[in-house]
């Protein structure tokens, strides 16, 4: 029997830890913008939405939205003191000129190569591809949070994607409701286990043979 | 160029566009968007218009966006990075189920790589490479080569007939002040096309901004729409 997944917020705690002080971060729309919640007092991270801020801030008390605010998301957002305000093309020059540390993505499907798929289920027929691809390609490292399989049980973690790739060989570190697992050019290293699981289990729920580090260890946050 | 002008209904503002114009419309979820001018647009009774924008989604209540124009039937192509929401399980809008019938050509293009090909629209710079999509669907059918050891992908300059951009503030010099994100495309696509028209809060003397706090300069600027006072 399957043994119990981490809720969502441990993965962003996890995702959250691993932000380095000082580092300049791109949280994708969705889950990976409430990595900002967990990052903590000991750190400064400053973040990166692609609507042209950098210092993105915590959302704004109810009834304290500034109306020509937002996140990437098109959320109500402050801005941190020492935030800076640039246009499109320059933030995008911020992200493909290898200025962001770090970003963080949701994720589709991720292939043992580190290709990422996070836009579109084919049966859509139209997708948003947004800033994704921009990211996923110009981040000096991409991080993906997403749970580990389906709801429907099926493989996250492949070995070739089959939807739609955002971007080729991007992605550094998957984290997810059961591991953290390392792309490299070996192939996937489990790195992490959620409490109580064995390196078989995450196999199990994994399609491309992983490789169980030397220092394989129980996800700590 | 001739001198800037300060029409006085939004009516006015657009006067001149024609069937199968292109038209950009600045704005960014809902922010920044030049509110007064695109609903004239969507009930000018124009035809087969090409619409470029960031996206065609409401995604924040009370902040119309360009999904208006798709839905209100005179748009026959969109070139953008988010046509439709990425909520699954959401109600289909009106604009998707258009774009899913194909009765409207959406050409998705990665959000940067759509700012930049505006940004040299107005710059004079034809195509450029660029390594977003280099292995993706978002490369195909493109030229592609390797530059410094990586694969970058050749995309080209975006040009409008028509520019409705959102600021601030405006001078009589056609300067524009943005503020916060809503700036966002709104710089950028005020360059990129032959006439530009911009929807203002306020309207003030030359002289009277600091130059280093213009956002775009007034060359960029043809038309000065400013809005009624809330």
């Amino acid at each position: 029997m399957e043994k119990e997944r981490m809720p969502r917020e441990l993965i962003l705690m996890r995702v959250a830890k691993e932000l380095e002080d000082g580092s300049y971060v791109n949280l994708g729309i969705g889950m990976p913008t409430l990595v900002a919640n967990y990052i903590g007092d000991g750190k400064t991270v400053i973040i990166h939405s692609e609507n042209g801020l950098v210092g993105t801030g915590p959302m704004p008390e109810p009834g304290q939205e500034d109306p020509d605010l937002c996140n990437a998301g098109g959320q109500a957002v402050t801005m941190i003191p020492g935030a800076a305000i640039v246009h499109h093309a320059d933030s995008f020059a911020i992200v493909r000129g290898k200025h962001l540390d770090a970003a963080v993505l949701g994720g589709l499907q991720v292939a043992e190569n580190g290709d990422l798929a996070n836009w579109m289920r084919p049966d859509r027929g139209v997708g948003s591809i947004g800033g994704a691809a921009d990211i996923a390609r110009g981040a000096k490292k991409v991080y993906v949070a997403m749970e580990h399989i389906t709801k429907d049980g099926e493989f996250k973690i492949v070995k070739r994607c089959s939807y739609p790739l955002t971007g080729a060989g991007v992605v550094h570190t998957i984290f997810t409701d059961a591991a953290v697992i390392r792309v490299t050019p070996q192939g996937l290293v489990l790195e992490e286990a959620a409490p109580g699981w064995t390196p078989e289990d995450v196999q199990a729920i994994t399609e491309p043979t992983l490789i169980v580090s030397p220092d394989f260890k129980e996800i700590s946050l | 160029m001739a001198l800037k002008t300060f029409p006085i209904t939004p009516q006015e503002a657009i006067a001149g566009l024609t069937d199968g114009a292109t038209v950009m419309v600045g704005g960014f979820a809902g922010y920044g968007v030049p509110v007064h001018l695109m609903t004239a647009l969507r009930d000018s009774g124009l035809k087969g218009l090409t619409l470029i924008t960031n996206d065609t989604v409401n995604l924040a209540a009370g902040k119309p966006s360009p999904a208006m124009l798709v839905e209100a039937g005179i748009i026959r192509k969109v070139i953008t990075s988010f046509p439709i929401t990425g909520s699954v399980g959401a109600e289909i809008a009106k604009a998707e189920a258009m774009y899913r019938s194909g009765e409207v050509e959406v050409e998705l293009v990665p959000q940067g790589t759509l700012a930049e090909r505006i940004r040299c629209g107005g710059a004079g710079i034809p195509a450029f490479y660029t390594p977003t999509g280099a292995g993706t669907p978002f490369a195909t059918g493109k030229d592609t080569r390797d530059f410094n050891g990586e694969l970058q992908v050749l995309e080209t300059a975006l040009h409008a007939d028509v520019a409705l951009v959102r600021a601030s503030v405006a001078d009589r010099m056609g300067n524009l002040v943005f503020r916060r994100t809503a700036k966002n495309y709104n710089p950028i696509m005020a360059a990129a096309a032959t006439v530009t028209v911009a929807e203002v809060d306020t309207l003030v003397s030359a002289g009277e901004l600091d130059p280093e706090a213009v956002g775009a300069a007034g060359v960029f600027v043809d038309r000065i729409y400013l809005r009624p006072k809330p």
